[in-house]
């Protein structure tokens, strides 16, 4: 076995570890009723986490086989970074664990943590050689940086999910009920981006096409999922490839756009099948779940994690950025969408602070806060890396 | 100014919340709560005492941690809505007509819409700017209006303090002592907290401990280093504080730097490796068929000997040879020059001969160096071309009916010549394109022609040379930045208030900046090894409260 398919398959590992941690938090929640079995709660909650450890052991077996095969530090692609960020998140999870003893963290970090991963696995996994201003270890420095301090403050939101699941009302109708289940909702929806890439991949579905961009330049594209949408003029390369319903203008991406349209449709289904069998609201499902957590210490959590993660993010995404960017073109700050987007993180982090300072912004405002600076994060990874074309653009 | 007197009988600034004596609530607000807002110890700050000038007012809407946000928020999503489209530096035309053009074609109206809204070049609009400055003066302001009073509290706490500010603090524990003899606890308690790194001072039976205060100054300290940082990027635009050049380069060629008086460079050569790696799935989906691996430009940095004349260039002294890189610039005397660009085979040269139509007989040949033309090429005494017109990137007739260049590189040549020959002593214009031979008006009169024999191809190397004198600055500021941030959220500030009372019963309360899980345990552990009666955490109990309630 070479080094890159031991590299897989602890990747593969730590994965299998994390889903059995997961299960197990589950488990050790479930069962601390109130017959006295509080002590056999622990000891479940105690196994995941070393099920977590061996996990994220795997984990960083395989970012460092993976480095030493490549001879370049495994962030360079969509699928390496994001694979990483998932290990820092769990890292950061591990991290609070031992800082506050709670578990409960555990049973979304993780689950969090298994979807970015499994996300990561969609994008082709071979090692990119890297192009000229990659070259440099100050990137390197950055880009871990970063992606750790993110991965503290995306602490932040577990934190705050938990917090939310606990104190909003499932049986209540109104706006935070409404907004919180679209948060898992959205969810689904990435769990059913990876079910539509991994059942089409599982049945072979491949069809080439070729097309016109809107520099009328013919290219070649090749289409892994169904076409409901089609390229600006695309036609058929491969025999007997299906006519796409709908065919787009060029300045449409047509073929990602027909991924985020399989996403919601499967997501979507997934999502009805969830709310049909369970009868409820997934918050609603959840609830039972969060019932233990101590509210205040959640919150305290949440603060303290934006608090570490910050100055972190700080020195990774915009002083190492800055010094990386002086050095390879000469001019430390120039304006790109994904310097912008770090700018705008820890603008509104910055923010999240700030808030705190008055009263007013504790507890619920300050997890909702939480939430949506994960999605800018998130936003960050996906959107400005594979919409928004720039100079960090891997897509 | 009008004080307020605390029932202690101190005086305090009017706008004080809490003693700073005694620490009784001095308002009717703070005697209703529960838990005291520990904020600046209660102490008065400006924005709160001063309202009545304009400068009052300003100063007020400044140091309001509100408007603070607000600006942070406003910004952040300004500068979002500028990623929408790129901005006009990643665009590619040079004027405003083809900028205006790009953005139609691209993006449709909305394109359109943008571009005259000035967000395609939005972070360099002077309300943009303002923003930023308004962010700055915000800082500025606040710091100053909390940072003062935040600094006269800490460093003149007493030690004991009225019960009605203790039994107001979150953590409060009061009553006998669990176990042993009451007249040891303060001793024992010293003792431990000391062992916890707490500076302990006493008053009679009260002690006040006291961890991390430096800590409070944290969030003064990273603002003045993100004032310093935007100091240095406002003094960046001031002129003479940074050099932004870039220059084309030839294999072989010897060239001023501009914007770098006195410097010479030579290329060498310039480098294109490439990966020979097997096309990745990307790489294929793309259509990329090889990834750079390398550019390079291999070069000799000289300086003018001191009593050289500007632009003499037979005076020169090697200062280094260099592989300008990417990532690796040549660095000299606070200038880098970067590796930026490159162009292969660029045309260099083109040969005409000068050519008798009929006859085909050769007067001779010229050689154009495309960079550098000449404006006439001699090749004996009565024979001799004349450069009139160069277009280095031809691109057809404007409305007027005149040729016209799109850039001034040599893409695609074009030429007037004026040909002086034995037979036509006064000249024949000829208009020559490489691709379009567009004969002039009566060209097709002409007894002579150029005719295009050859073109010399060369490698160029796009280098920028840079130099900013505000970088120490923005390091400073920076380092400055990092440090305040690390202090005021890797550490913070824990006091403990014990008193024992007359009969022996034991007072404790406790507060904390941030990070009340670390004090509490903290306290368990004090409250074990003294056995203190247990405190309660009236927040905590207060949401349970509430919670029963509903
Ligand atoms: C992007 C710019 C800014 C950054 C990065 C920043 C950073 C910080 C940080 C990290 C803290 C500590 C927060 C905590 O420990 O919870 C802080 C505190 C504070 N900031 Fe800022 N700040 C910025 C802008 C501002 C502005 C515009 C104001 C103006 C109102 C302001 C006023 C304050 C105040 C009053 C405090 C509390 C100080 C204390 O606790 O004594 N900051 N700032």
């Amino acid at each position: 076995m070479s080094l890159i398919d031991i590299s897989g398959n602890l990747l593969f590992v730590a994965f299998v570890a994390y889903l059995v941690a997961t299960l197990l938090i589950g488990g050790s929640i479930k069962s601390a009723k109130p017959d006295g079995a509080a002590g056999r709660a622990t000891k479940w909650g105690q196994l995941a986490i070393i099920v977590t450890i061996i996990g994220f052991l795997a984990h960083l077996g395989y970012f460092i086989t993976r480095w030493i095969y490549s001879g370049q530090v495994p962030v360079s692609n969509m699928f390496e970074f994001t694979t990483a960020f998932g290990m820092f998140l769990i890292g950061a999870f591990i991290y609070m664990y031992f800082m506050y003893r709670v578990t409960a963290l555990g049973l979304v970090a993780l689950p969090i943590a298994l979807i970015i991963i499994g996300w990561a696995a969609m994008f082709p996994r071979e090692v990119t050689p890297l192009v000229p201003s990659l070259q440099s270890h100050w990137l390197t420095i950055h880009v871990i940086t970063a992606a750790i301090g993110q991965s503290i403050l995306a602490i932040s939101a577990v934190a705050g999910l938990i917090y939310l699941l606990k104190v909003i009302d499932a049986k209540k109708k109104g706006k935070e009920r409404f907004w919180l289940e679209a948060v898992l909702y959205f969810l689904v929806i990435i769990v059913g981006n990876i079910a539509a890439s991994v059942a089409f991949n599982a049945v072979g579905y491949e069809d080439r096409y070729s097309y016109i961009n809107k520099d009328e330049i013919e290219l070649q594209i090749i289409y892994n999922h169904p076409p409901i949408f089609g390229m600006n003029e695309s036609t058929a390369i491969t025999e007997g490839a299906m006519e796409p319903l709908i065919e787009m203008p060029a300045f449409i991406h047509a073929q990602k756009l027909n991924i985020v349209v399989w996403s919601l449709l499967v997501g979507t289904i997934l999502y009805v099948l969830i709310r049909l069998i369970a009868r409820k609201r997934i918050i609603e499902l959840l609830n039972p779940l969060v019932q233990k957590v101590n509210l205040q210490l959640f919150d305290e959590i949440g603060y303290r994690s934006v608090l570490i993660g910050f100055p972190i993010f700080s020195l990774g995404a915009l002083v190492f950025a800055m010094i990386w960017a002086q050095e390879a073109w000469g001019r430390f700050w120039g304006w790109d969408p994904k310097e912008v987007w770090a700018l705008i993180t820890w603008l509104f982090y910055a923010a999240y602070l700030h808030l705190r300072l008055s009263k007013g912004w504790e507890g619920k405002k300050s997890a909702w806060l939480a939430l949506i600076g994960f999605g800018i994060i998130i936003f960050n990874l996906v959107v400005v890396n594979l919409v928004i074309a720039g100079l960090h653009s891997y897509a | 100014m009008e004080k307020i007197v605390c029932a202690c009988g101190h005086e305090n600034p009017l706008g004080t919340k809490i003693c700073s004596n005694c620490g009784r609530p001095l308002t009717e607000e703070g005697k209703s709560q529960k838990v005291l807002d520990m904020k600046y110890d209660g102490s008065a700050i400006r924005s709160k005492t001063h309202n009545k000038s304009f400068v009052d007012k300003v100063w007020n809407f400044f140091s309001s941690v509100k408007v603070g946000v607000a600006l942070i928020i406003i910004l952040l999503v300004v500068a979002s809505i500028g990623t929408i489209f790129p901005q006009e530096f990643f665009v590619a035309a040079g004027t405003e007509a083809g900028k205006a053009l790009y953005y139609e074609t691209n993006y449709g109206s909305l394109g359109t819409l943008y571009y005259n809204l000035g967000l395609s070049d939005l972070y360099s609009t002077w309300w943009f700017q303002v923003l930023v400055g308004m962010l700055g003066v915000s800082i500025i302001v606040a710091s100053i209006d909390r940072g003062i009073p935040l600094h006269k509290s800490l460093t003149k706490q007493r030690v004991k303090r009225h019960e009605s500010f203790m039994r107001r603090q979150r953590i409060i524990a009061e009553g006998a002592v669990t176990e042993g003899d009451p007249s040891k606890t303060l001793y024992s308690v010293e003792e431990k907290l000391k062992k916890m790194n707490y500076k302990v001072r006493h008053d009679g039976s009260a002690l006040l401990a006291e961890k991390g205060r430096f800590s409070r100054y944290g969030p003064y300290i990273n603002h003045v280093g993100l004032i310093i940082f935007l100091l240095g990027v406002m003094l960046h635009q001031l002129p003479g504080m940074h050099v932004d050049e870039s220059m084309w380069i030839r294999d072989g060629e010897t060239r001023a730097i501009p914007g770098m008086d006195g410097y010479f460079l030579e290329s060498k050569k310039f480098i294109l490796e490439t990966h020979d790696n097997d096309p990745t799935t990307a790489q294929i989906q793309q259509g990329v068929a090889v990834i750079a691996k390398n550019y390079q430009t291999d070069v000799v940095l000289y300086k003018q000997s001191d009593d050289a004349l500007p632009g003499e260039t037979n005076n020169l002294e090697v200062v280094k040879e260099y592989s300008i890189r990417v990532n690796h610039p040549l660095e000299h005397d606070g200038y880098s020059l970067y590796q930026m660009d490159y162009r292969l085979n660029e045309l260099k040269e083109m040969t005409f001969s000068l050519t008798n139509k009929e006859t085909g007989t050769v007067l001779g040949n010229i050689t154009i160096d495309l960079r550098n033309p000449k404006s006439e090429y001699v090749i004996d005494e009565n024979t001799k071309v004349e450069l009139m017109e160069y277009y280095p990137d031809y691109t057809g007739f404007n409305d007027e009916g005149k040729p016209q260049t799109a850039t001034p590189n040599p893409n695609n040549p074009a030429f007037i010549f004026n040909m002086i020959t034995p037979e036509k002593p006064k000249g024949e214009i000829s208009f020559v394109a490489i691709q379009q031979t567009v004969e002039g008006s009566g060209a097709s009169e002409n007894t002579y022609k150029m005719a295009f024999t050859g073109v010399d191809t060369i490698n160029m190397s796009g280098l920028t040379i840079r130099m900013d004198k505000t970088i120490p600055l923005l390091i400073v500021g920076g380092f400055i930045f990092l440090l305040g941030l690390a202090i005021g959220s890797y550490w913070n500030h824990r006091r403990v208030w014990i008193e024992q009372l007359a009969d022996g019963q034991i007072r404790l309360a406790a507060h904390t900046n941030k990070n009340w899980f670390g004090i509490k345990k903290e306290i368990d552990a004090l409250t074990e090894y003294a056995h203190l009666p247990q405190y309660v955490d009236q927040l905590v109990d207060e949401k349970e409260k509430e919670k029963k309630d509903e």
